[in-house]
């Protein structure tokens, strides 16, 4: 199966994961300070930072670029509860 | 009575309101003799800007005073410093009242406008630093003064008069009528609450805005709240650049990292763990660590060492499931100082359960700070092993703060086999 390695910069931790696995569902396991809301997409209280390896993730859904303009996110976030990573190397910090 | 507008420069006049009554501010002031809701109308050749409202309650003084100095067909620019509704609450009936005024905020105002009206289908010009606008003569420049205190905040300056329209910045609660600073009553102590309690969680803004504010010639500051500031006003500038430095001196901030461990302990357990901690964290080189008992000390000026601190930690007994009060109420008063990217953590000693370690991480990491090493849990008594791995974990967080962490690689299976986020 093809692996991604996402490194949370916080807290110095890198986890190598199957592709299309989202990264809430790392950062909630490991302990980094992204911190969420509805866990739906809705409420941007998950945006975090994309520092490295923004090529390697999904691409945003029509719901997510939605809710990432309303709350004037620049080109560089996206939202943990609904990004996936694909594969290669991707740094991430919470805000 | 007629409600008159007050003059405060030529051409520039006061048309807020008055609320002697109220008490308490935005849940969290107290207000020992209400406040003023600043309002400013500046007459042009070419035009008349309004400058801010006032609260809903308050809109028909407003529009009494505002009657008295401009026709509402002659307005044609409303400027918004601030969104907050004690400053909006007149806007929708003064748009409606003055269909050709354009709207002038900061951009990131747009947001909170939208929520503010209710309306996706709103005009209105985003204005930044520099930006200008020409009313015949008169020359409104705008600073963008973020976070000051809310996203949206800004400064409206009318260069021929040196006079800054400053928002809540320089502004305080407190009411009286007779408007200028060297008239009113003594509203020294207002200017410092206001400042501890509305800018200081962002004295780094406080900090930029500054650098924006200093260069410019001013006679005179017309804030928000409180009185007008034309009797020395660049006291007031310079109040505000010492407040926004560190409260404290720290003897060794050239030296060391601080971490603080505050502690609470029913038997003792938790306690000894504190000491392993703050031991394991003081076995490295350029930390200093320090141990607080919570039921000996009170929370402000715990507070104001959280300030200035690079990391905290929290040590405490879980009962009936949560920790325990004390804690919560010290991590329920931060909300007045920056603890954003500050470094957190949490271990204790319970007796049947012990959740209290997860919670005061989940807080931690709800208050933004960083929480990279797993909290230590111990039931009941530390055992000889169970106090090295707090040594550890000590030694773990100052590593961290010192930069001196090795970076850890894992595997997204060995995640999945813990309960909780990965021991460090």
């Amino acid at each position: 199966m093809p692996k991604a390695n996402v490194t949370f910069e916080d807290i110095g931790v890198t986890v190598t994961v199957p592709a299309g696995t989202r990264l809430i569902e790392i950062s909630e396991k490991v302990g980094a300070g992204i911190t969420y809301g509805c866990r739906e997409g809705e409420c941007a209280t998950c945006m975090m930072k994309i520092v490295s390896g923004m090529e390697n993730m999904s691409e945003r859904s029509v719901l997510e670029d939605k809710v990432l303009q309303e709350n004037m996110a620049s080109r560089k976030h996206r939202l943990a509860c609904q990004a996936q990573v694909l594969s290669g190397d991707i740094v991430v910090r919470p805000g | 009575m007629t409600e008159a507008p007050v003059a405060i420069a030529p051409d520039v006049f006061w048309i807020g309101a008055l609320d002697p009554q109220l008490r308490v501010f935005d849940v969290i002031l107290k207000t020992a003799n209400g406040t003023t809701y600043n309002a400013y109308c500046v007459r042009g050749d070419m035009g008349v800007a309004i400058i801010d409202t006032v609260k809903a309650e308050y809109a028909d003084t407003f529009f009494e005073r505002l009657e008295q100095v401009a026709r509402y067909d002659e307005i044609s620019v409303i400027v918004l410093n601030h969104l907050e509704p004690d400053h909006t609450g007149a806007l929708p009936e003064l748009m409606r009242r003055a269909p050709n005024a354009r709207l002038y905020i900061s951009v990131k105002a747009q947001l909170m406008l939208k929520g503010l009206l209710k309306s996706e289908d709103l005009s209105y010009t985003p204005v930044d630093t520099g930006d200008t606008i020409d009313l015949g003569g008169r020359t409104l420049t705008f600073l963008n003064t973020p976070f000051l205190h809310w996203p949206d905040t800004q400064c409206t300056y009318l260069e021929e008069e040196a006079l800054l329209f400053s928002g809540d910045v320089f502004g305080c609660h407190f009411c009286d009528g007779r408007l200028f600073n060297d008239r009113v009553g003594d509203f020294r102590f207002s200017f410092e609450y206001y400042y501890q309690h509305i800018m200081r969680p962002f004295r780094e803004h406080v900090r930029a805005a500054l650098g924006l504010i200093e260069p410019l010639d001013l006679r005179l500051i017309a804030p928000a709240h409180g009185p007008i500031l034309r009797d020395g006003p660049r006291a007031y500038v310079q109040r505000y650049r010492q407040l926004a430095a560190p409260l404290l001196h720290n003897e060794a901030a050239d030296r060391a990292k601080t971490l603080l461990i505050f502690y609470i302990s029913s038997y003792g357990n938790t306690a000894r763990m504190a000491q392993a901690v703050r031991d394991g964290a003081e076995s490295i080189d350029g930390v200093r660590a320090s141990l607080y008992d919570l039921q000996g000390g009170e929370v402000t000026p715990f507070v104001d060492l959280i300030e200035e601190a690079d990391g905290i930690v929290f040590g405490s007994p879980t009962i009936n499931g949560d920790a325990v009060k004390p804690i919560w109420d010290l991590l329920s008063s931060l909300a007045v100082v920056s603890i954003k990217d500050k470094l957190g953590a949490a271990f204790g000693s319970y007796g049947w359960t012990g959740e209290a370690v997860q919670m005061l991480e989940d807080r931690l990491r709800g208050l933004k700070l960083r929480v990279p090493v797993a909290g230590v849990r111990v039931k009941l008594i530390p055992t000889g092993e169970e106090l090295a791995r707090c040594h550890d974990f000590g030694r773990q967080l100052a590593e961290h703060l010192t930069g001196r962490i090795s970076r850890r690689v894992i595997d997204m299976s060995e995640l999945l086999k813990e309960p909780s986020h990965a021991q460090g």
